[in-house]
């Protein structure tokens, strides 16, 4: 599974789980207006840690995504990274 | 003269609390006088989604269908959907009420009945459907429109309202906190510039201590306020709040976190940032001044039961140890390793008959919170008694393991605190079932999914644990308990 693949997973669990009906989510889609308050947001990013084994928000000079493209491109950078290391 | 000129201009200053006049003692016998009061801008307002209400016309004006008055003396339950409501019917009420209780948005309605009778609750106000108090008390239910209804202007009975302010308990029943308004309104202190017009945007519920702190900070020094509506997207408040060109914001750092994520957040213009509820981290508060350079940005710690204590102008998480000694008017003590605090916006005490003292034998309320000393300053190192702070809301992982032992497959379990970028922290369980949780990947899943819908039936969200970790056993300690790691 890609990592794209599986963080949409983890946005629509959370999205069910939480009762909250979640848009299409394309590269251009804007993280706040997916719906999901910082609560969700947060158990999203610790399931993916445990599942992709990265954190990128930990780092403190995160740029924080704005669109869900920029929040897929920063994991993928994370795990590419992990690989290497 | 104006007594509310007469002091130093606290918004400008750099240094902690170089202004300590504070609003005459006159002004705050009830809050709609003081409102009315002269100098105060002509154009404050305040609003919601939905609404704009002028504050001028809370001199003439009702949500209680003008008949707030004959609620004197009473114990008012105040159990509103929207927080706009809630906000106004606090201003007419004060100084009529005997007590003001306010419902916590989310708290689940099983505690009504344990809240009624503790604070001896005989009206119940709210602006929806009226609610069951499953009480046997005499109760009187009364309605809280969502606009203003014209009404001649009356001078009403002054009288000390109690005010109620709930938090998070052990066992998931709230704590009850009194307080005076000269306890909640002793941080505030007064505009220098009047003629500058400042308009106040929270994050934050008025129900809670945080958001009724910017409340009455707002109606004691003539601001605007702009409160979030019932169910309103994140993106939505924050264009409004940009709209509505506030000039000063209050929140979480994960409320922040949260609105750094928004391309809208770049429409706010900010001068003064404040940040309470949680010890931000550095990485937000170098994001905040990078975002917003001209804006001044402060973090606060202040509880329910312990009032503002103090502020942080430095841009530095953490804070300096002379903040402790910095202020005249807040006794401040490091003890085994705790935050001390005595001082007037201390809370009374908690509200029962078995009610645990609020403050020691020489006045000070233990915030709770750890600090460890580092080259000169303090650094928040979580809590004593293990209470989780999920982006400021407060959980006990006692509540939550209670909720999750209720599952028949369960037999013990222990939940803990995660770190997390977002909210500062998660709850996250791990659970030993009956069963050893190697029998089956299947079983397992549907196991965790069936302790999650428990806990999502019983719990407020942010006490839903992020994940149920499955393990064969936890690590007990000598004394024979399940060991926790307070940290």
């Amino acid at each position: 599974m890609t990592t794209r693949a599986k963080i949409i997973g983890h946005f629509t669990d959370v999205a069910r789980e939480h009762g909250k009906e979640l848009p299409p989510l394309t590269d251009e889609t804007d993280l706040l207006e997916s719906g999901l308050d910082s609560l969700s947001f947060a158990v999203i990013v610790t399931r993916l840690e445990d599942s992709l084994g990265v954190d990128p928000f930990s780092a403190e000079a995160t740029v924080f995504p704005v669109t869900f493209g920029e929040l897929v491109h920063l994991y993928e950078a994370g795990v590419k990274e992990q690989v290497r290391s | 003269m104006n007594p509310l000129a007469a002091c130093s201009d606290c918004h400008s200053s750099d240094s902690l609390f170089s202004c300590t006049d504070t609003i005459p003692q006159l002004s705050r016998t009830r809050l709609a006088v003081s409102m009315r009061e002269p100098g105060m801008s002509a154009c404050r307002f305040l609003e919601d989604a939905t609404r704009r209400i002028v504050c001028d016309d809370f001199a003439c004006g009702s949500s209680l269908y003008g008949r707030g008055e004959e609620l004197e003396g009473r114990s008012i339950l105040i159990a509103t959907q929207e927080q706009i409501t809630a906000a106004s019917a606090v201003l007419e009420l004060d100084g009529v009420a005997r007590r003001i209780v306010l419902w916590p948005p989310d708290l689940s309605l099983e505690h009504l009945p344990f809240v009624v009778s503790t604070a001896e609750v005989d009206c119940i106000i709210s602006d929806h459907a009226m609610i069951a108090s499953g009480s046997h008390r005499r109760m009187c239910y009364w309605p809280c429109s969502r606009n203003l209804i014209s009404i001649a202007a009356t001078d009403a009975p002054i009288q000390e309202t109690e005010w109620i302010l709930m938090t998070s308990g052990t066992t998931g029943r709230p704590k009850l906190v009194a307080h005076t308004l000269t306890n909640l309104t002793a941080a505030i202190q007064s505009r220098y510039k009047q003629d500058e017009e400042v308009i106040w945007g929270t994050f934050y519920d008025v129900r809670r201590y945080g958001g009724l702190q910017i409340l009455l900070r707002a109606a004691l020094t003539g601001a605007s306020l702009v409160l979030s509506s019932h169910e309103e997207a994140p993106a939505d408040f924050l264009v409004r709040l940009a709209r509505a060109g506030v000039t000063h914001i209050s929140g979480t750092p994960s409320h922040w976190r949260r609105a750094l994520m928004s391309p809208a957040v770049t429409l706010l213009n900010p001068k003064y940032i404040r940040l309470s509820g949680e010890a931000p981290d550095q990485g937000i508060l170098s994001r905040l001044q990078s975002t917003f350079p001209a804006a001044r940005i402060v973090h606060a710690f202040a509880s329910t039961e312990a009032g503002v204590a103090f502020e942080v102008t430095d841009g530095m998480a953490g804070f300096p140890a002379s903040v402790l000694n910095e202020n005249p008017l807040v006794d401040m003590k490091v003890v085994d390793g705790t935050l001390r605090i005595r001082s007037a916006g201390n809370a009374k005490g908690y509200v029962g008959h078995d009610a645990p003292a609020l403050k020691d034998k020489d006045g000070f309320v233990d915030a709770g919170d750890r600090v460890e000393l580092r080259d000169g300053r303090y650094y928040f190192a979580g809590r004593r008694d293990g209470v989780i702070n999920v982006g400021g809301l407060k959980v006990h992982p006692e509540e939550v393991e209670s909720v999750i032992e209720r599952h028949p497959e369960v037999q013990v379990c222990l939940v803990h605190a995660k770190k997390s970028p977002i909210t500062g922290a998660l709850v996250v369980a791990n659970v030993v079932p009956n069963v050893p949780p190697t029998s089956s990947d299947r079983d397992m899943h549907r196991l965790e999914r069936d302790i999650l819908q428990l806990c999502r039936e019983a719990l407020p969200a942010h006490k839903v644990p992020a994940a149920i970790k499955l393990v064969s056993e936890l690590p007990i300690a000598e004394s024979g308990k399940v060991m926790r790691q307070y940290a």
